[in-house]
Order: structure tokens, then C-alpha cells, then sequence
């Protein structure tokens, strides 16, 4: 089992906020962290946030549900959020939970950044 | 119990950390049991979503409740049992977390997936009081030791929306 904890950076692209996480999206820890960094980006008045989970390698019902209430506090904020590289299990998770028909998905960064409004 | 049957018990304590320990000895198990990586995957994330519910629903995070597991490997599977100190629930009361209204919800996952990644899953009365949740996967190699159907999550009812 990969033990690694969740990891959680922001840079800007343009007007969006890229978020690089890795590691894992469960119970505690992992999505407390998700949790701040996206209330940390509401409160700073940043609304387009494309999160990169390429090195995201595991995710629990818990990082679902983490996943799930950033994109409704976001969208509440009348803004957007989007994912970025999402590894097999991860795609998988989303499927089988239909949840890919909710999130915007990317594969390549320039084109999920140009996809943001640009209000 | 048959002599080549084997079987594991622990209780834990109702605690995060309970989580990743009952995860990690359970893929221990199944590797041993001659699971590949992906099966161990299905089966460590059922772990995982068992305890999570004994913690969370179960026990109420109370920290005087104990969450029991025991692993029983019988020739044909591996069989799970998670079992908390709470007051119980019926399959059928559980919300389904695919239908529209609860799309995006923030929790009531974690039955769908053990559901999804294990052949056999149920939850019957504990001897606590509270429930338990009983779920196997065929080992390798048994006479029917293919995957459950809807486990991988690749169905073409929820396609893919991606833009590249």
C-alpha cells in the first residue's frame, strides 16, 4: 500500500488556479487538506480552479465526497472547477459513481485552462 | 473449521488510524491469498469503505466503541467481516447514491463500493447489536474465480465526458 500523504500546491494560469495534489484523497488527513486549499483559493477570491490529480493515486468514498463538496462550494461561489489528469483508478471511481458526467475532465493542461469563461 | 481454512481477528479502535491498519493487513492477506494488484485494489478499498462505515455510522466516532474484523480464507474465498457497536441498518434503507437527487452528495458512497468491488456483499445483525457487513471475493483460481461484473467501473451507461 502507498502510504504517501496527500500533497497540495496552487500556481496561477492566466486567471485560473492550477492545484498540483498528489498522493492520497482519503479519511482525514488527505481530505482535511483538500478541504482548506479550496476554501484558502474562495477566500482569496480565486473561483477558477482546474485541480491536477495526476499524481493523485487513490481516492476513498471520503476524497469522493471532499471532491464533490469543492465543486458545489465553488459553483455556489458562481465559479468553476475542473479536473486535470485523473490516473485509471481514479477515472474508474468517478465512472462507476457517475460523477464524470458531472466534472469537466482534461487530459492536457493549455486546452482545461482555455476552457474557463473569461469573465 | 476446516483445516485449511484460515482465519484473522482483530478489534480496533474507533479512530482514523483504524482505517489504513485494517486496509493494510487485509492486502497483506490478499496477497498472500494469490490476489494480483488490481483485485487487491478492489478488496483493500472495500476494507477501507466497511471500516470508514463502522467508524463514521456505526460506532458515531465514539471512542469507547471497538470495530471488530476478522478474515476468514476458505478454499474457494476470502471472506471479510466488519462489525461495529452501534445500532444497526438495513440495506435497505440506504440511499442510492447514482440517483439524481443525491449525485452530489457528500457521503453515502461507501455501500456502492463494496458492493461494486467484491462478488458477495451483505450486512446482517451483529452479535454487538450493530451490524455487520459480510463481503467475499473468489480467490484466484477457484472454479469461478472471475471478477464481479460491475466491478472496474467501465460501463457504457456512464461515459466518459472529456474534453482534450
Amino acid at each position: 500500500m502507498c502510504a504517501m500523504s496527500l500533497h497540495a500546491t496552487y500556481r496561477d494560469s492566466g486567471s485560473v488556479t492550477v492545484v498540483d495534489m498528489g498522493g492520497r484523497i482519503v479519511l482525514g488527513d488527505g481530505s482535511a487538506l483538500l478541504r482548506k486549499t479550496i476554501g484558502q483559493l474562495l477566500a482569496d477570491d480565486r473561483t477558477k480552479i482546474l485541480i491536477n490529480l495526476a499524481d493523485v493515486n487513490y481516492i476513498d468514498s471520503s476524497g469522493i465526497g471532499e471532491l464533490v463538496h469543492a465543486y458545489t462550494s465553488v459553483k455556489t461561489r458562481g465559479g468553476e472547477l475542473k479536473l486535470l489528469h485523473l490516473t485509471k483508478k481514479v477515472r474508474d471511481l468517478l465512472q462507476i459513481t457517475k460523477l464524470y458526467t458531472v466534472f469537466e475532465v482534461y487530459s492536457d493542461e493549455p486546452t482545461a485552462v482555455r476552457s474557463f469563461s473569461i469573465i | 473449521m476446516a483445516q485449511d481454512n484460515k482465519h484473522l481477528e482483530v478489534v480496533l479502535d474507533t479512530q482514523v488510524e483504524s482505517v489504513n491498519l485494517a486496509e493494510e493487513m487485509c492486502l497483506r492477506v490478499a496477497e498472500s491469498a494469490g490476489f494480483d494488484e488490481e483485485m487487491c485494489y478492489r478488496i483493500g478499498m472495500s476494507v477501507r469503505e466497511g471500516v470508514i462505515n463502522a467508524f463514521h455510522y456505526g460506532n458515531q466516532e465514539r471512542p469507547e466503541k471497538k470495530i471488530h474484523l476478522a478474515v476468514d480464507i476458505t478454499p474457494e474465498k476470502l471472506v471479510i467481516h466488519v462489525m461495529d457497536e452501534g445500532k444497526g441498518f438495513k440495506l435497505s434503507d440506504v440511499p442510492d447514491p447514482l440517483a439524481e437527487e443525491n449525485i452530489l452528495s457528500t457521503s453515502g458512497r461507501g455501500i456502492f463500493l463494496m458492493r461494486a468491488f467484491m462478488d458477495e456483499f451483505d450486512v446482517v445483525p451483529g452479535t454487538t447489536g450493530g451490524a455487520e457487513i459480510v463481503m467475499s471475493k473468489r480467490l484466484p483460481g477457484s472454479d469461478n474465480g472471475h471478477s464481479n461484473g460491475q466491478s472496474g467501473g467501465t460501463s457504457s451507461d456512464n461515459a466518459p465526458r472529456e474534453e482534450t
